[in-house]
């Protein structure tokens, strides 16, 4: 209704921008421990996301006072931040749903589609364990859905790349494996905790997914 | 000795021997960086990140030189990312553990002056560099470099362990890790304190040796 009137009122007024929003784990803190501890999920939740949700807000700000202007040179400057900050947004908003307390096992269509394009779960695992691991720096590993040619794919991205705008692929299931999501409780030892984040995976959330990226 | 013996008894043949990298000592013990860096996460640093580094990268080298062998090019050209990563962290752990000193101290003489003359002010170096390393997207090293060809000083940043040298040319002063493993446990998501802090412990004699061994 605001917006209507302000059209009325405006006819050239800037457009009305809904602000992102941290969202809320699905779960406490503590509900993924032992595989993820509270003290990591209270930091990655309300300190690394919400941090990218506030500095996408001011990027989309700056840009579009940027676009008011029509000044072509900053609205792409601003393009690093877009990225960095709105796919650390849109990644961490994926992951929170793709971890669950009680994830149980891939079945139906998703276990299908695995069995079909890996041969096993198994197989699958280790593929997107190996990739993940040896992802140099800050990234995730993806299981991701190709559109085109109706397959699974495992691949990575560097920082906070997202996905779907990077490479195509529509997102199933995401690994964070930036240093703070595992680093306080895993040290070094990236291999374990990406061992240990099967244990906690939300299959469910994986298979809506992928019926949704089949649609 | 040894490659000198090679070459007599089978002179038409040269034997490529390759020296292993080692982790180097650190020139003071875990704890001498505290309270700016704890005892932990320097050993955790030293052990862990930067031997696998050099353990990785002495892999790497073998590999590399067995596709030498049998001419295997495209393996050759796959393992230089490999060459790259733990290559230049060798290289950049390496420095860096120079770079430090429980003393800390203040840059002097020709150093300072260089400082001066590019910058302004050693603050404003200060600034641009903790800035530069604040807000550097994921992981990396920003670096205090020295172009030789402008003689003049420079602030850059390399991702992950792109060595400063062999990417942009700049002879490296003084690097300052980025890489969360360098402060999380201490500092967890708040950078900027570590970076503040690090500049009380910087080996400002480290710099200005490496500066003028540059400029010979």
């Amino acid at each position: 209704m605001f917006r209507t009137i302000s059209q009325r009122l405006l006819p050239r007024c800037m457009s009305m921008r809904q602000k992102h929003t941290l969202p809320d784990l699905p779960y406490d803190f503590n509900a993924l421990e032992p595989v993820i501890s509270a003290e990591i999920m209270q930091l990655h939740h309300q300190k690394h996301h919400q941090t990218y949700v506030n500095m996408l807000n001011q990027t989309e700000e700056k840009f579009m006072e940027a676009k008011e202007k029509n000044d072509l040179k900053t609205m792409i400057a601003l393009g690093p931040m877009l990225r960095f900050n709105g796919g650390g947004h849109l990644n961490h908003s994926i992951f929170w749903q793709n971890l669950s307390p009680n994830g149980g096992e891939p079945e139906g269509e998703l276990l299908e589609a695995i069995n079909k394009d890996y041969g096993s779960l198994e197989n699958m695992k280790n593929i997107f364990s190996s990739a993940t691991v040896a992802i140099q720096g800050s990234g995730w590993g993806w299981l991701g859905y190709n559109k085109t040619t109706k397959t699974l794919a495992i691949t990575t991205c560097a920082n906070q790349d997202p996905l779907e705008p990077t490479t195509g692929l529509v997102p199933l299931l995401g690994i964070d494996v930036w240093e703070h999501a595992y680093y306080l409780q895993y040290k070094n030892v990236r291999a374990d905790y990406v061992k240990n984040l099967f244990k906690i995976i939300n299959w469910k959330d994986v298979a809506v997914r992928l019926a949704s990226a089949k649609q | 000795m040894f490659r000198t013996l090679s070459q007599r008894v089978w002179p038409s043949r040269t034997v490529l021997v390759r020296e292993k990298h080692t982790l180097p000592d650190l020139p003071y013990d875990y704890n001498a960086l505290e309270p700016v860096i704890s005892a932990e996460i320097m050993q955790l640093h030293h052990q862990k990140h930067h031997q696998t580094y050099v353990t990785s990268l002495n892999q790497a080298e073998e590999k590399f030189l067995e596709a030498k062998e049998k001419n295997d090019l495209k393996t050759m050209i796959a393992l230089t990312s490999q060459l790259r990563f733990n290559g230049g962290g060798h290289i950049n752990h390496s420095i860096l553990w120079q770079n430090f000193s429980p003393k800390g101290g203040e840059p002097e003489g020709d150093l300072l002056k260089a400082i001066e003359a590019n910058f302004g002010s050693f603050d404003t170096l200060k600034n641009g560099l903790s800035s530069s390393a604040v807000s550097l997207q994921g992981s990396g090293w920003t670096w205090l470099g020295y172009n030789k060809s402008t003689n003049s000083l420079a602030v850059a940043t390399c991702a992950n362990q792109d060595p400063l040298e062999p990417t942009t040319g700049l002879v490296p002063l003084l690097g300052i890790d980025v890489w969360e493993h360098a402060y999380y446990l201490q500092y967890k998501n708040v950078r900027a304190d570590y970076v503040k802090n690090v500049f009380k412990i910087i080996n400002w004699k480290d710099v200005a040796t490496r500066l003028a061994t540059a400029r010979q």
